[in-house]
């Protein structure tokens, strides 16, 4: 396959940043669609240019490091998959690609495709945990949780943190990611203590790292390679206003 | 040196009660005083940094990736073990212990093997609390599987995602002390080097991998939880980014590598497809619970997998391993599968490449119910090979995996340098010549939750603390040496990258030092790996600068050592005489193609020691004593 790419480039966090073509030749439609920028990298540096940058490592879709905007799409056309995983039997020979970073106030550029997610990080450090501390647990069957509870728990746990939700929104709202940690907790015991406090603390960090607001579009449930449920945002919003209702906090 | 194990004395099943009633404790006025280094954030990284933080220490942690979500302990799949008793199938912290040794082919020591199967169980617990979603029963209770090497069922597990869930549940513990301060983390910095001064570690230099900012780390202890070197044969199912950099760089320092030649492979990988593969993804050992292995039985058989009977199949495992069957462990179905394809039944392009079969399953259970276990598994499958598991076998083959060797550790997990603690993957402790299955979620817990706590504080508490400042001369050495490095890397302006070199290394180390070594291969290895370390220095071409995000030269820096790292794994290798777990060496079988250990000269740890850039490692041993179980022929027929 031979393909032509519109890639994103940015020195650092200051530059204004422009878009470069590149061609990418030789490409097997069995490599992966960071494959071929591995290529088209080994080719940049033998010419002596600097490579792409770009962000991954597991490839194998669980670390949520990849993201890349590809066509306008967070991750790609394929949907339920990260852009690690996505493969190039997916596109045309003779394809225009154009490869962007997230776009996000919240997830300023610092090379190229990378970007700095530590907003997210922030995230769940205002409340995204339970507060037990190392020992002193109780035996872990002392508490049965009714399977389809632990189910939805995992269902809301299986976020790779990626920011996706949050590129792929026009508000660049990532409460599907806050949504998926406070629906995982919610739906476990071990959440129960702290539920009210964590939910309002999380969307307000959530507001101060300067995402958006979610006004129901579902382009993050389209775009989440793990194909986490905008249910979850009802369930947080209902958490919330709960939280904010209650006199007690 | 002297590799001294400090074991304490006494029966085995009480020697850590005994070990924790008498270790000395540090005032909690004093914790905070303390400067904890830990380097990285995995499993064993991130819960021993949130554990110790909330005890009171100051900690600081380090990762390479952007987060410490990220680490690769989140790629783990199938689940871990211990040793509940749950299912009520003859379970015991005594038969978790025998199966780890066991499994491990004899080459572990006995009492921390012991202490892991003993606070396995708190592992489960703890993890509970904090709200790790694990797999439920209809009546609310945890759920097991079975895995390789144990007859019973006491892995648990969370979906296929059982790395991640675990990794979110320290990850959200550490999150949660460094909101408190008690924790400063630094994403995206790499560590270059180790700092030691009278024998003691007294910090660490790393790179701010954005900035390109060099700085030096002062601490009272440094713990290096830095993961595996499997990458060192470049395919592996290892993250892109794993590297042995920062257990190389404390060997240089100083500190023992024990075991570099014991690695694992895993039988059930996706096979290569091209030369433009970047890594090799793992399908979870779980799906031998229910996936039957077989090739052809004639040689050449090119039908299609449904149009080859039941007779003319070969269930391999099933028929050389009865008892253990598809669920043997993992160096021996790995073997048996390069065994098959050797000759000439190996299936797929290349024919590199067995079946792994679910139709019996599905016609068990229902495809929804094997959907339900492995849902992912099977999507993973297709993503990559654009083939339907539940329609047609999977075809699967080993790769490299895991890493058993790692710097040496005594019982308290230090290094034979003060003050330098090793934990999870990136020491050599408790799997011996291979891990089973779900035992290294455990380990890495293991260490950061419930070991590292107790052996620190006997550290500190028996030691005179003296932090030196950072910018003490042994610093700022460390950070002129580290500076000179990357800078040379720069001005090489050779033809190669570092990724094809990387990939020539792979490619050598794992024709020749792979899954069946001899005498001769290994000396091709080290050959070949002193050509392309000299082809390296001198051919290699990284671009642009060291002053900013450069994915080039992070990329070199860690193929540099990877390329000193191949030699010493080879070493290893040579000196090695005998067969046991991952380390096959051809010259040592039985007519039946097993492992032949020799107990009489090789019941040992061998930990080597950097003598110097211009004389090879010294060679030293730890004799392993035998007090509680005895060795036996490791036979799962
Ligand atoms: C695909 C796959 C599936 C697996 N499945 C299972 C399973 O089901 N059950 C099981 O028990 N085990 C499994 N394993 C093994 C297990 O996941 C690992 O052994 C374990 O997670 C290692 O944890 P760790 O904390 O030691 O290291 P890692 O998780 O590898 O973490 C290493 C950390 O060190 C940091 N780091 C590395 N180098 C540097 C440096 N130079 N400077 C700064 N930071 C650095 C990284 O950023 C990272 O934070 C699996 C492994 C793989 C590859
Ligand atoms: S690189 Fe890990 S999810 Fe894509």
């Amino acid at each position: 396959m031979k393909l032509f790419l519109h890639v994103w480039r940015q020195k650092d966090r200051t530059d204004p940043g422009r878009m470069e073509t590149y061609n990418a030749e030789d490409i097997s439609p069995d490599m992966s669609f960071l494959e071929m920028l591995d290529e088209v990298n080994e080719k940049l540096i033998q010419e002596g240019n600097e490579p792409i940058a770009f962000d991954h490592d597991c490839r194998e879709g669980i670390c949520g490091t990849c993201s890349l905007v590809i066509n306008g799409m967070a991750h790609g056309p394929e949907r339920g998959t990260t852009v690690c995983q996505l493969h190039m039997r997916k596109f045309q020979d003779g394809e225009r690609i154009v490869i962007e970073p997230w776009r996000a106030k919240a997830f300023p550029v610092i090379r190229d495709l990378i970007v700095d997610r530590s907003s997210l990080d922030r995230i769940i450090q205002a409340g995204g945990f339970v507060s037990v501390n190392t020992g002193g647990a109780h035996d872990g069957n002392a508490l049965p949780v009714p399977k389809p509870n632990a189910e939805t728990a995992m269902d809301a746990a299986a976020c790779i943190g990626c920011g996706a939700c949050a590129a792929a929104c026009k508000n660049a709202s990532a409460m599907l990611f806050v949504a998926a940690k406070v629906s995982h907790l919610a739906h476990l015991p071990q959440g129960q203590p702290e539920r009210s406090q964590r939910v309002k603390k999380m969307v307000e960090q959530h507001d101060q790292e300067g995402f958006g607001h979610c006004s129901n579009q579902y382009e993050c449930e389209a775009a989440c390679p793990k194909e986490i449920s905008v249910k979850f945002i009802t369930q947080l919003n209902r958490d919330y206003l709960r939280a904010c209702v209650s006199a007690k906090d | 040196m002297n590799l001294d194990s400090k074991t304490p004395t006494g029966p085995l099943d009480s020697k850590w009660t005994r070990y924790k009633s008498e270790c000395k404790l540090v005032n909690p006025a004093n914790k905070r005083k303390y400067h904890v280094l830990v380097v990285g954030t995995g499993l064993a990284g991130a819960a021993a940094a949130a554990t110790l933080a909330e005890l009171g220490y100051s900690v600081a942690a380090f990762c390479y990736q952007d987060s410490p979500r990220r680490a690769h302990s989140i790629a783990a799949q199938g689940g871990i073990n211990a040793a509940k008793n749950y299912q009520n199938d003859g379970d015991s912290v005594w038969r978790l212990f025998y199966d780890t040794i066991k499994g491990g082919d004899y080459r572990a020591r006995e009492a921390n093997v012991h202490r892991l199967a003993e606070v396995s169980t708190a592992i489960i617990d703890q993890c509970v609390a904090q709200g790790v979603p694990f797999a439920r029963e209809y009546g609310g209770l945890l759920d097991n599987r079975s895995f390789g090497g144990a007859q019973v069922s006491r892995t648990f597990y969370c979906r296929g995602q059982t790395g991640q869930q675990l990794l979110l549940g320290a990850y959200q513990a550490l999150s949660r002390q460094i909101s408190y301060g008690n924790v400063k983390m630094h994403p995206r910095t790499e560590m270059l080097d180790l700092v030691v001064s009278g024998g003691r570690a007294r910090g660490i230099v790393t790179r701010d991998l954005e900035t390109g900012k060099i700085e030096s780390h002062t601490g009272d202890a440094v713990l290096l939880c830095t993961g595996g070197y499997a990458n060192a044969y470049y395919l592996s199912t290892n993250a892109a980014g794993c590297n042995v950099t920062a257990t190389y760089r404390a060997y240089k320092k100083g500190a023992a590598f024990a075991n570099p030649c014991y690695t694992q492979i895993h039988p059930t990988c996706i096979p290569v497809a091209g030369d433009h593969q970047s890594k090799l993804t793992l399908m979870s050992e779980s799906l031998r619970n229910d996936g039957r292995i077989w090739v052809p039985r004639k040689t050449g058989d090119t039908r299609r997998p449904a149009q080859i009977p039941d007779s003319e199949r070969d269930y391999y495992l099933e028929r050389k391993y009865p008892s253990y069957g598809n669920l043997a462990p993992r160096d021996i179905a790995s073997r048996a599968a390069k065994e098959v394809c050797d000759e000439g039944r190996g299936v797929g392009s290349g024919g590199r490449g067995v079946y792994l079969d679910f139709a019996d399953a599905i016609r068990r259970l229902g495809q929804p119910k094997v959907a339900e276990k492995y849902g992912n598994l099977f999507q993973m499958y297709e993503r990559i090979t654009g083939e339907d598991g539940y329609q047609q076998p999977m075809r699967i083959y080993p790769a490299l995996h895991y890493t058993m060797g790692g710097l040496w550790v005594d019982y308290n997990l230090m290094s034979n340098i003060q003050g330098l603690f090793v934990l999870g993957e990136a020491n050599f402790s408790d799997h011996g010549a291979n891990r089973l299955g779900a035992s290294a979620l455990m380990q890495g817990l293991a260490d950061g939750y419930f070991i590292i706590p107790y052996t620190l504080a006997n550290y500190f508490a028996s030691t005179k603390q003296e932090r030196l400042p950072a910018d003490h001369a042994e610093f700022q050495r460390a950070e002129k040496d580290v500076g000179e490095r990357v800078k040379k890397m720069l001005t090489v302006k050779g033809k190669k990258t570092a990724v094809e070199l990387h990939r020539e290394l792979g490619q050598t180390m794992w024709d020749n030092c792979g899954m069946a070594r001899t005498k001769d291969s290994i000396q091709r290895t080290i050959k070949r790996v002193e050509e392309l370390r000299e082809e390296f220095w001198n051919n290699v071409n990284v671009t642009g600068t060291d002053a900013n995000l450069n994915v080039a030269l992070e990329r070199a820096g860690r193929v540099a050592d990877f390329m000193e790292f191949g030699e010493l794994l080879a070493r290893d290798a040579l000196a090695r005489e005998e067969s046991c777990g991952g380390h096959f060496r051809e010259e040592y079988q039985y007519p039946d193609g097993e492992a032949k250990r020799d107990d009489e000269h090789f019941a040992h740890v061998a930990a080597w020691e950097y003598q110097g850039p211009d004389k090879p490692p010294a060679r030293l041993v730890e004799p392993l004593h035998w007090e509680f179980v005895k060795p036996t022929v490791r036979s799962y027929k």
